[in-house]
């Protein structure tokens, strides 16, 4: 055991731009999501017409909508600068026949057919897939979000630009779309949040902290 | 001595021009220039423009006019006859010359058709086709036939030789109504039914009578059709959106929302989001130009939009009264919150009973580099 540990050093598995667009896009999902609830099935708050509650819950809604679209495309800008951890390999295991198998085991364990917790150095391949499809539902409501707001201008830049969405949704699929994501989200970060405790425990690889501070604890020679 | 607006009107006619077309028809001359001044307005060109649209609409070239009936509630030629006055709108409709439309001519059957075959023949690529409803394409169009032709074969001829279509109220324009969900009679618009016309789309249920006006006027003008959008529609009628030039939006910005029909809020005139109003997502200048001479419009009488002037109208704006629409495989009670809050909540409680478990169960190996 103890030559366990003297062989155990710290990994920077988790570089700044991976941990900071992680944190940016998590304190934006809160905020979009609040504002959001509001924008869908508002209450009177104001009391007189000159006030401007939804005004303001508009106002932040499309403030944390921007930095959550810088923020998603930084990270994708950072799945092809960034380590072998951050690179985009890492969200489609499903493609090479070691991430399937490590998905599969991943799974088994999920299910409690396996003991044997797999612990790599970067995402679990299972967590892996399932960041992939989290992404697109960024993109999802970053697309449709910015949609719903340059509908008011059809002349506009934005508008143009998104023009296949339009073609895509009608106008209020596109809002129940928008909708039903932020759901999705909801039940994502559940299970993410859930998983990660879960997996903190079990795996006994910090992974809880590897997001805050980047290092894992790594076995030499791995 | 106290002159009667007549007399001041006789006075001006002496001084600004001779009597002519409109006056023999009891327009005066100041109400027809106002009339053309409102016109310019409307199409949103400057004041300076009204002195050409005069000349235009007072020189004696009468374009022919065929309009069209196919699968519609003729609520379009109601909306234009059923002004409470004679409109200098419909006066307009006069001097084109409507050598054919079967609500309102005084021709019928054989004869009547034979009108408007002299139209199509004589003044090909001149005449304007304006059609109202929408045409059923299924089983060779057999669902909407007049004289023993269907709608599609007519249209083609028709549409396809006028200098150009303007189609009034939504089922022309897109199939509406009749296209709902199921579309049994495969109803389509003019423009999906003859792709290759000329074709300018006045949706709306009904077509607002001042915005067919302002096209024909602006033909008559500039000889060319005005601006649209990818849908179609004119700019200056469908340009701007409901939502942002209706009354109640500062209730909507301030945070004022109706709740019930009939609430307090509601005969305060807040903002009718919450009972299902789809003025942020449509286009038309209701809020500004009004129906029936400007009286009112439907949000400014206590109802929401019911998004009449898109596209697939009916299948994507309703439910009316619900802000979204039902989720497609859920029962219409299911509202998308509900869905999902159901989701929210199966994901916590089967990661809840994962969770009681996990930390039941011991014995787990972990291959990471910690040790316990
Ligand atoms: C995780 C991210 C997001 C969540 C959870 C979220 C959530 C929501 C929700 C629940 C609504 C109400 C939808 C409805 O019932 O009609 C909404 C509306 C809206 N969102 Fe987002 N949103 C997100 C991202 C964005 C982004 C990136 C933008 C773009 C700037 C955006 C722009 C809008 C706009 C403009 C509306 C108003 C739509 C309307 O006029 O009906 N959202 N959002
Ligand atoms: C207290 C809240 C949270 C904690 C402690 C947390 C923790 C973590 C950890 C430890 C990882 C990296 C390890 C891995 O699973 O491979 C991670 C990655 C990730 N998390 Fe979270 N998370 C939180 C909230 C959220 C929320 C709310 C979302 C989105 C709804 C989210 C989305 C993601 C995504 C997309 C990744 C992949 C990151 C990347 O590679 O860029 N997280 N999180
Ligand atoms: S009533 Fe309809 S169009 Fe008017 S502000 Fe409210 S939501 Fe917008």
């Amino acid at each position: 055991m103890a030559r366990n540990r003297s062989c155990l050093y710290e990994k920077y598995v988790w570089e700044v731009p991976v941990r900071l667009t992680h944190w940016v896009n998590v304190t934006a999902i809160i905020v979009l999501s609040v504002t959001g609830f509001y924008i869908g099935s508002p209450k009177t708050l104001g009391l007189v017409p000159a006030d401007f509650v939804m005004g303001w819950v508009r106002v932040v809604h499309l403030t944390a909508g921007y930095a959550f679209a810088v923020s998603i495309a930084s990270r994708i800008w950072w799945a092809f600068a960034g380590n072998r951890y951050a690179g985009w390999r890492e969200f489609v295991p499903f493609v090479y026949p070691e991430g399937r198998r490590d998905m599969g085991r991943m799974f088994l364990y999920y299910l409690f057919l396996s003991r044997k917790v797999p612990h790599p150095t970067g995402h679990n391949a299972l967590a892996g897939a399932t960041y992939l499809l989290v992404f697109v539902l960024y993109l999802v409501m970053a697309g449709t979000g910015f949609a719903l707001d340059a509908e008011h201008a059809p002349g506009g830049m934005m508008r143009v630009l998104l023009a296949p969405l339009y073609a895509l949704f009608s106008n209020q699929g596109m809002r129940l779309t928008h909708h039903m994501g932020m759901w999705l989200l909801i039940a994502f970060a559940i299970h993410h949040i859930y998983s990660a405790w879960l997996m903190d425990v079990k795996e006994r690889g910090g992974v809880m902290s590897s997001i805050f501070g980047g290092y894992k604890p790594v076995k030499r020679g791995e | 001595m106290a002159k009667n607006g007549d007399e001041h009107d006789e006075m001006k006619q002496h001084c600004f021009g001779t009597p002519g077309l409109w006056e023999e028809r009891g327009v005066s001359r100041r109400d027809f220039l106002k009339f053309c001044t409102a016109m310019s307005a409307a199409l949103a060109l400057p004041v300076s423009l009204a002195p050409r649209i005069a000349e235009a609409l007072e020189s004696d070239s009468r374009p022919s006019v065929i309009w069209l009936e196919f699968q519609s509630c003729t609520g379009d030629t109601e909306a234009l006859l059923r002004a409470a006055n004679p409109t200098v709108g419909e006066i307009v409709l006069d001097v084109l010359s409507v050598d054919y439309a079967e609500t309102i001519m005084a021709a019928a059957g054989h004869q009547a058709e034979e009108a408007r075959l002299k139209t199509l023949k004589e003044r090909s690529g001149k005449y304007i086709a304006v059609v109202e409803g929408a045409i059923p394409m299924k089983d060779n169009g057999v669902y909407c036939c007049v004289g023993g032709r269907s709608a599609v074969d007519i249209a083609r001829e028709v549409c396809g030789g006028a200098m150009a279509t303007i189609t009034v109220g939504t089922c022309a324009s897109y199939g509406g109504i009749p296209a709902a969900s199921p579309n049994p009679t495969g109803a389509v618009g003019v423009k999906d039914a003859v792709p290759g016309a000329t074709v300018i789309n006045l949706p709306g249920c009904p077509v607002n009578t001042d915005n067919l006006v302002a096209t024909v006027v602006h033909i008559l003008t500039f000889g060319k059709l005005p601006a649209t959008d990818s849908k179609g529609r004119p700019l200056f009628a469908y340009g701007k959106r409901i939502h942002d030039n209706c009354e109640r939006r500062p209730h909507f910005d301030a945070g004022q929302y109706v709740e019930q029909w009939g609430d307090q809020a509601h005969r305060a005139g807040h903002c009718l989001y919450k009972m299902g109003c789809k003025g942020p997502e449509t286009f038309h200048n209701c809020p500004t130009q009004r129906y029936n001479e400007k009286t009112n419009w439907p949000v400014g009488s206590g109802h929401g939009c019911a998004g009449c002037s898109e596209p697939h109208f009916w299948d994507t704006m309703t439910p009316f009264y619900r802000r979204l629409p039902n989720v497609p495989g859920f029962g219409v009670e299911a509202t998308a919150d509900k869905i999902g809050l159901g989701v929210a909540a199966a994901t916590a409680a089967a990661f809840g009973i994962h969770g009681v478990v996990s930390a039941l169960r011991k014995g787990d190996e972990s291959d990471a580099g910690k040790e316990g």
